[in-house]
């Protein structure tokens, strides 16, 4: 393996984000088991205490697991001179088979991790702690898939080894392996324009039947995850070409780079926003008839809907005003 | 629905004048923390800097050198291979180096002896580097005698020591005329030491290299590329090694940290306590907590981030540069350039704040769930 | 009022044998009233106190306020009892702010910090616009004779003043119910005819007071409409 800091670094996060979640998971079954809200017992008492530490752990938690998300695309893009043929992060999550998934992964327990800190909020609204056990039943999922996660990212990092000098071979590494191809394939424009055109339009329709008529939300839901796929195809097949002014370019991670103005960042933390917020929708639909949450609901999900707009607007923003300023043309 | 930006302010004010009234117990949290993040951040720091200068010095070096092996180890090669390798379709230019190691017994430093077509070298003259002059005490227009492998010394004149500047590259440089080196060594006159080719298109490097071995089997190309790796590599193990040890520093201020946010002292179990009886919710003593743990934090990075530059840059790491850098007589003298990035930061951040916020999440919950009655029973 | 029924009070944890605090206590407090609890120690009416003033939760039992911090709960209106037994700890303690304040036996004051402060400490979770809130706090002190001292540390104030910082910080909400615990217990006769005095300009203001004594100052006060007797966590009797 590599020894470098950053590796070092995206180790200590990931064991720290099992833990604090293995510790929270295990609350959580304590807490599913013995809850008895009727009850003034002390053990109920005690639970009820619990619910605290569960709701900061799975908070640092998702902040944690957010940073290290960057931070491992950072990394990758780092490491990408010790690997011949890796021109940048693209090419270093390629060197063994565990780079892409643990990536997936990472952004998979952070939208999860989102989702029930909306759940969290809406059962602290509720006087009868109303969502007590669907919130503790995805902490439940979340766990094993935290853990998965620790393990791939682990099985990836000790997987690199440096394309280094030896005595006596010298160069001859390049001769051997193909290059990594840091131009991904991506789909080609002429369909990815229109289907992002249209799942951006479906879901500002799916918007504003929601918060004129109060309907749709799960329809709303289902396309804002929707349109987090169709913006990440159509970064990597259109967008990024205009960011990069080369016609070839198709990496998704060259953007998070100084010489693109970091454009990344906004890019990716509004897709994944607004992935979490439209997400919270739908989780909060099949409660919205239970009588200490009638009033919540309704207006969290209101909320959360708008700042899903807000952000794919601002996405959508971003990538076309670069669009239009951008010399090239396809 | 509670405003919520005022009462992260309220919060804040309290935690803050909390912290103050416990002056002594926090400046010693403080102290030790901004030392964890002091000794991390200048191992990160000072690796990071060297592999700025390896990748700056590369940047002047050959795209490839060609060296000759013989059983194994590296010969001098005939200068006839250097025409059949300017030929190789792509190579834009081969020089062949002269060059070689002399070590002097007097003052125990390996030199690089290295020849330089330069005209404005006299004749038995040679331009030494700052390194060599320091060692040897000499300076411009002393005589140096070097002793050849024939036993006989020959004096030279110094007629220049080079800029200071260019110390990193040429701290133990000798350079002097092709014909004294070859008497020097008694090197034959159609051997050269390597070669060094430059491309017309660095993309074509690994095929070239290929060609080259084709051609003369008992060849050693090495790539610019391939040598810029090997240094990261080196100076990333290097560092993470030195990491890794001080991992036990780290573990013993993650137990030093948990211990004193654990131990909750009677009086602020009652403050806590009283805080509750008056209407903060536990969720609100969370965020006390939380506050005192940032400001604690914020405060101990930047003092740490700070003094660690300090130390590398200005002082330059004089603490831990034996370990880094290798062991040598002849060392360099150089200023580090400061080459600081978000991402540097952001790992150190990883390897300090984190594992403190993660050791007192549950010590601050069990003082924010403290029973308000406790407040009543005095 | 504040209706109790069947209330008990047992703590467990860390103790060889349980121990009932409160034995199945079923009251009636009415409005508006100064009702004093009178007992020997270890009778239960300290955590009585905390029970209804949504402090603790009892193990069993139920406890309604009727007319009281009606609008707490969305689907209530203001002629519904409010059953407080099984809220969530975000909702009692946003209800007790609102309509309880406590006036403890040792003051409770934070040390270190000012008498301004100290009787601000309530509010800070609430948000509030801080000068409306300070403004309050400021007029509340003067009243009680408190003006110069606002910037003062609490270490330098007497037993009298300290407690009528601690009586200023109990207002700052504007609570409808004030519970004091042993309030003359540390004060001498003429200060504690002072506090009596206070009691009856709050009671006059319409607020309901309840207070544990064991002062005749206090339970044989002409201003006090009810006085429930406690033992062993019991009510022996009720005046």
């Amino acid at each position: 393996m590599i020894q470098h800091p950053g590796i070092l670094a995206l180790l200590v996060a990931s064991g720290i984000v099992s833990l604090l979640l293995a510790a929270a998971g295990w609350q959580g079954f304590r807490i599913l088991r013995g809850w008895d809200l009727r009850s003034g017992s002390e053990v109920q008492l005690d639970l009820e205490r619990r619910t605290y530490l569960v709701s900061t752990l799975v908070a640092n938690a998702l902040l944690i697991q957010i940073l290290s998300l960057f931070l491992f695309i950072f990394t990758a893009d780092g490491l990408h001179t010790q690997f011949v043929g890796a021109m940048c992060a693209a090419g270093s999550l390629a060197v063994n088979g565990y780079g892409y998934p643990t990536l997936l992964v990472k952004v998979a327990t952070c939208l999860l991790a989102g989702v029930w800190l909306v759940l969290h909020r809406a059962d602290t609204q509720g006087y009868d702690y109303p969502l007590i056990r669907p919130k503790y039943l995805l902490l439940l999922v979340l766990v094993p898939l935290v853990l998965t996660e620790t393990w791939l990212q682990l099985s990836y990092l000790t997987g690199l080894k440096a394309d280094v000098m030896t005595s006596c071979c010298g160069s001859l590494f390049g001769q051997g392996r193909q290059g990594f191809a840091a131009e991904l394939a991506g789909l080609p424009p002429r369909i990815m324009q229109p289907v992002f055109g249209g799942t951006f339009g479906a879901l500002l329709l799916a918007g504003f039947a929601l918060l004129r008529f109060r309907r749709g939300a799960g329809l709303f839901s289902a396309l804002s995850l929707a349109f987090l796929l169709v913006a990440v195809a159509a970064l990597i097949s259109f967008f990024c070409l205009y960011i990069y002014e080369l016609p070839t370019h198709h990496c998704p991670f060259c953007l998070l780079q100084r010489e693109y103005g970091w454009v990344g960042y906004p890019l990716y933390a509004t897709l994944l926003g607004g992935a979490i917020a439209g997400l919270g929708v739908g989780v909060l639909a099949p409660f919205r008839r239970q009588e200490s949450l009638a009033g919540v609901v309704p207006a969290m999900q209101a909320r959360l809907a708008w700042t899903t707009l807000v952000l794919a607007a601002l996405f959508t923003l971003i990538v076309g005003v670069w669009m239009a300023l951008s010399p090239l043309r396809l | 629905m509670r405003p919520p930006l005022q009462r992260y302010r309220n919060i804040l004010d309290f935690a803050l004048s909390s912290l103050l009234r416990r002056k002594g117990r926090n400046l010693a949290l403080l102290s030790v923390y901004a030392l964890v993040v002091f000794v991390i951040a200048s191992l990160v720091f000072f690796v990071q800097a060297l592999k700025h200068e390896a990748r700056e010095l590369l940047v002047q070096a050959p795209d490839m050198v060609v060296q000759r092996l013989v059983a194994g180890r590296h010969d001098p090669m005939p200068l006839a291979q250097a025409e059949a390798i300017r030929a190789i379709r792509g190579v834009a230019e081969v020089q062949p180096r002269l060059w070689g190691y002399y070590y002097d017994p007097v003052y125990g430093g390996n030199l690089t002896v290295m020849a330089t077509e330069d005209a404005d070298l006299a004749p038995d003259a040679i331009w030494i580097g700052a390194g060599v002059a320091r060692t040897m005490r000499v300076k411009e227009s002393d005589m140096v005698p070097l002793r050849g492998y024939d036993g006989q010394s020959t004096l030279f004149s110094i007629q220049k020591v080079l800029a200071e500047s260019s110390e990193l590259v040429s701290a133990d440089l000798v350079l002097m005329a092709p014909k004294d080196v070859r008497a020097l060594f008694h090197f034959p006159e159609n051997l050269a030491t390597d070669l060094a080719v430059q491309a017309g298109n660095p993309r074509e490097l690994p095929t070239i290299a290929a060609k080259i071995v084709e051609l003369y089997p008992d060849s050693r190309p090495i790539l610019k590329a391939e040598l810029l790796r090997t240094y990261e590599a080196v100076f990333d193990w290097r560092g993470g090694l030195m990491v890794v040890v001080l991992a036990s520093a780290v573990l013993s201020f993650i137990i030093f940290a948990w211990d004193k946010a654990t131990g909750l002292s009677a009086e602020e179990r009652k403050e806590i306590g009283v805080l509750k009886s008056l209407g903060w919710e536990s969720a609100d003593v969370l965020l006390l907590k939380f506050w005192e743990g940032t400001v604690i934090s914020v405060t101990a990075y930047l003092s740490g981030v700070l003094l660690a530059y300090a130390h590398v840059f200005f002082f330059s790491a004089s603490l831990f540069e034996h370990a880094l850098k290798g062991w040598s007589v002849l060392f360099p003298r150089y200023r580090l350039v400061p080459a600081l990035d978000g991402y540097q930061l952001t790992v150190l951040f990883f390897l300090t704040v984190l594992p403190y916020t993660a050791a007192t999440l549950v010590p601050s919950w069990r003082a924010a769930t403290v029973d308000p009655d406790a407040a009543m029973r005095s | 009022m504040i209706e109790l029924a069947q209330v008990v009070k047992t703590y467990e944890a860390g103790l060889a044998t349980p121990f009932t605090a409160v034995d199945g206590v079923t009251l009636s407090i009415p409005a508006a009233r100064l009702t004093v609890f009178k007992g020997p120690s270890g009778s239960g009416k300290t955590t009585l106190l905390t029970l209804i003033g949504c402090m603790a939760r009892p193990t069993s039992g139920r406890i309604h306020l009727h007319g009281l911090a009606a609008d707490a709960l969305p689907h209530l209106d203001a002629t519904e009892a409010l059953e407080i037994t099984s809220l969530p700890e975000r909702f009692l303690t946003a209800i007790r702010r609102r309509t309880f304040g406590f006036i403890f036996q040792q003051f409770n004051l934070v040390r270190g910090i000012s008498v301004l402060e100290n009787v601000l400490l309530p509010t800070y979770p609430t948000g509030e616009d801080p000068r409306a809130v300070e403004a309050r706090a400021v007029a509340r002190l003067e009243s009680l004779g408190l003006a110069r001292h606002l910037r003062a540390s609490v270490d330098r104030l007497s037993g009298g003043e300290a407690q009528r910082v601690a009586i200023a910080r109990a207002l700052i909400n504007d609570p409808a119910v004030i519970i004091a615990d042993e309030p003359t217990a540390h004060l001498d006769s003429r200060l504690s005819e002072d506090f009596m005095g206070l009691m009856s300009q709050f009671k006059e203001a319409g607020k309901t007071l309840l207070i544990t004594s064991h002062d005749p100052i206090v339970y044989d006060s002409e201003l006090a409409d009810r006085v429930v007797e406690m033992r062993d966590g019991r009510v022996v009797s009720e005046a």
